[in-house]
């Protein structure tokens, strides 16, 4: 396999692999997270607001994680610096 | 495809370039300055008001609202610049709604320039309220032993600030666009709406996170408890 192919293979593949395995753990964390907001929102109702502003910010904060793996993830498919250097050198030649 | 409004350009000289995300952001400035302008032209403190007073009331009184709930004692300090924040980046959400317009939050110059703003803020703020020595002893607040890791703490959620936001309204742009090209039909729509949602969300947690940020730096030390009076 020559450069070209094999820069086109590990990009698409390590793309898949990371959104695919970076959404996991997020997932899983927000789903603790929501579960244990709806029990506390069950013990004591009163503080629903306050509940609901801290969850939908530790929400967020677990979901920037998975948005690191899918910023990474474009990077790696539409802003390649590596596959743009050998396109560069292939268009040179 | 085009990875962010970055790369539309309307015209260049040299290395000047102007570019959709400037200008969308000087447009997004235009409206609230000059909107904000012809509203508080004739403030009336009587109970008959304009309705866009009243508009502009609700607005600026829930963000002062959600300042003092974090904990800043004085929200009207912080006023200007939190909601600043929150203002320009919601309603740079919520005009994805209209065609053509690409926000200049998925543009990673843009959320940035948002993340070193708080960056030099928080000191600022914190030099403001404890003065320069008990500011700079924050940073050894456990023990001395912490000083790197906080300043590392720092940087790394100055960089977690701009990512967030950025690859948040990012994602959302470029799956409506992927989606226009396979099912053109009312997907992108539902998509859309889901995009204006976290996009609000998204303006929100910034703000909030500025606060809890500076509300942190500005934190009153708690003085040595007195030793009890000897009897």
């Amino acid at each position: 396999m020559d450069n070209m192919t094999l820069i086109a293979v590990a990009s698409i593949v390590t793309a898949g692999l990371t959104i695919a395995l970076g959404s996991v753990g997020p997932a899983l964390g927000e789903g603790r997270a929501v579960a244990t907001a709806l029990s506390s929102l069950a013990q004591q109702p009163d503080a629903a607001t306050t509940i609901t502003r801290t969850l939908f910010v530790g929400l967020a904060m677990i979901e920037s994680i998975a948005i690191y793996c899918f910023v990474v993830s474009m990077i790696l498919i539409f802003a390649n610096p590596f596959w743009n250097h050998v396109i560069a050198q292939t268009a040179g030649k | 495809m085009r990875l962010s409004p970055d790369g539309m350009i309307f015209w260049q000289h040299g290395f000047v370039k102007l570019n959709a995300t400037i200008v969308f952001t000087w447009g997004l400035m235009f409206v609230l300055a000059i909107g904000s302008k012809l509203i508080t032209r004739k403030l009336s403190v009587d109970l008959k008001r304009s309705r866009w007073q009243n508009l502009l009331e609700i607005v600026v009184a829930t963000i002062e609202k959600q300042i003092k709930d974090v904990g800043l004692s004085h929200p009207e300090k912080y006023l200007g610049f939190l909601g600043t924040l929150f203002l320009f980046i919601a309603l740079s959400n919520f005009c994805t709604i209209f065609p053509g317009y690409e926000p200049p939050t998925s543009s990673l110059s843009t959320t940035t320039a948002l993340a070193l703003s708080v960056f030099l803020a928080v000191p600022l703020f914190g030099i403001g309220e404890q003065g320069l020595g008990g500011y700079l002893k924050s940073y050894a607040e456990p023990t001395l032993l912490m000083l790197p890791f906080n300043i590392i703490s720092e940087l790394s959620r100055t960089l977690a600030l701009a990512v967030r936001l950025f690859g948040n309204m990012m994602s959302g742009v470029m799956i409506i666009g992927i989606l226009l090209t396979i099912t053109p039909f009312i997907f992108p729509i539902v998509m859309t709406v889901l995009g204006l949602l976290t996009g609000m969300v998204q303006a929100y947690i910034f703000f909030i996170l500025a606060a809890v940020y500076i509300a942190a730096a500005t934190r009153v030390r708690k003085a040595k408890p007195e030793p009890p009076p000897q009897t």
